[in-house]
């Protein structure tokens, strides 16, 4: 960006640098026509006959720098508001689902420590969704890569298939202990969902983002990232980012900073 | 070959007997016991009518299900939350628990398996306001309602 503004401002702009401008500008007078309707579609999220749309595409920041060690209130709020056992107070804890969880690393070399949680990346080119064989796991128009549970035939195949082990499969009857929010089921593979029915409720936040953000950490910011204006965008901008397993090609929905 | 007849013959007997001695007790068209089917706790009437209802619930409730699950789309009308919303029993506040609830009572009289349930809570949501933006949101559905009764 800096590059471009520098030859802004020293050579006189080219026919072809005049019509991307004039586009540029075109898009933004476009938005700033109707102020109010973006407000409202940004806080109240799509009206509800609508399906989600392919101009949207979710994300999440994580500023692995503000994470504190120790702190799994992501977690915590994760499970509260998806109604997923913790995975201590499970039976069965190797196999419990777990949605999101803490990583705390050490580079062997410089002692340095890392925190970031870890959970579906939600990736633009998810090999969950090439390996089903039913077409259960599926990515919606706005990114969210989602299991539809009435097809998943619990093969693991996307278990299997996910570089960042995301997903869990439900081992155990969860005797009707299910949010009406949030179905789940023995049988099925599941992993987070950007809190989906947060999003379609118009919340524009994650059960995550909200914790993390009541803890005063403000690790986790959460967006749509082709929104110029949002605040996701504007921080990555900003910040240097990674994708985990960037060398997949897999367009990633998650960045990290400080990783 | 006759000892097998006769022996056919007796329980035939046996089961006329019994079937009229039942005919006598309960009213010809009725020997199965009918399902119970309660007043909807709230709202008073559905979103199609009975009759239809009755035959095509499941196939509203497949395409909104696909609706919702593949596109998003969450509109109240047709959505199993809302049907849970109204048909919870007073008493165990839920569609599916005991034998008389809404759902199941159909079911067994029907003999069909009822698989929503495995996944989907059977117990209306308890609407807490937990932040600004549920409350908002809360107080949105609440205007939604008094606008669809």
């Amino acid at each position: 960006m800096s590059e471009l503004k520098t030859i802004s401002d020293n050579a006189p702009s080219s026919p072809e640098r005049r019509r991307f401008i004039g586009a540029a500008t075109a898009t933004a007078a476009g938005l700033t026509l109707a102020p109010g309707v973006m407000l409202i579609e940004v806080a109240h999220g799509r009206p509800e006959g609508q399906a989600a749309s392919a101009s949207v595409r979710w994300g999440m920041l994580v500023d692995a720098t503000q994470c504190a060690t120790g702190c799994d209130d992501c977690v915590t709020a994760c499970s509260t508001e998806n109604g997923w056992t913790p995975v201590a107070e499970s039976k069965h804890p190797k196999q419990a689902p777990q949605w999101i969880r803490k990583l705390e690393l050490q580079d062997p070399l410089t002692q340095m420590e890392t925190n970031l949680p870890m959970m579906c990346q939600h990736c633009a080119e998810p090999p969950c969704v090439d390996v089903c064989p039913t077409g259960a796991s599926f990515k919606r128009a706005d990114g969210i890569v989602l299991v539809n549970r009435h097809t998943c035939i619990g093969c693991r195949y996307c278990m299997m298939a996910c570089p960042y082990k995301a997903r869990s499969l439900v081992h155990e009857p969860l005797n009707d202990t299910q949010k009406p929010d949030v179905p789940r089921g023995i049988g099925c593979v599941e992993a987070c969902t950007f809190c989906v029915q947060k999003v379609d409720r118009g919340d524009g936040t994650t059960a995550c983002v909200e914790a993390c953000t009541a803890a005063g950490h403000n690790a986790l910011v959460f967006g749509d990232m082709n929104d110029p204006a949002s605040e996701i965008s504007k921080r990555l901008r900003e910040l240097p980012t990674k994708q985990v397993r960037a060398d997949l090609n897999l367009n990633l929905g998650v960045h990290y900073h400080g990783i | 070959m006759t000892r097998l007849l006769a022996l056919g013959a007796i329980v035939l007997t046996t089961a006329a007997v019994a079937w009229a001695g039942m005919d006598d007790d309960e009213p010809k068209s009725g020997r199965a016991p009918k399902p119970v089917i309660a007043e909807p706790i709230k709202g008073d009437r559905c979103v199609e009518d009975e009759a239809y209802m009755r035959r095509n619930h499941m196939k509203l409730l497949d395409h909104h299900r696909d609706e919702t699950v593949l596109k998003g789309i969450r509109t109240k009308k047709y959505s199993l939350k809302e049907c849970i919303n109204c048909h919870a029993s007073e008493k165990t506040g839920s569609v599916a628990t005991a034998k008389d609830d809404f759902c199941v009572s159909c079911h067994s009289y029907a003999a069909v398996k009822i698989d929503c349930f495995d996944c989907h809570s059977t117990k209306p949501q308890v609407s807490a306001a937990k932040h600004p933006l549920d409350a908002e949101a809360a107080h949105y559905k609440h205007e939604m309602d008094g606008d669809e009764q």
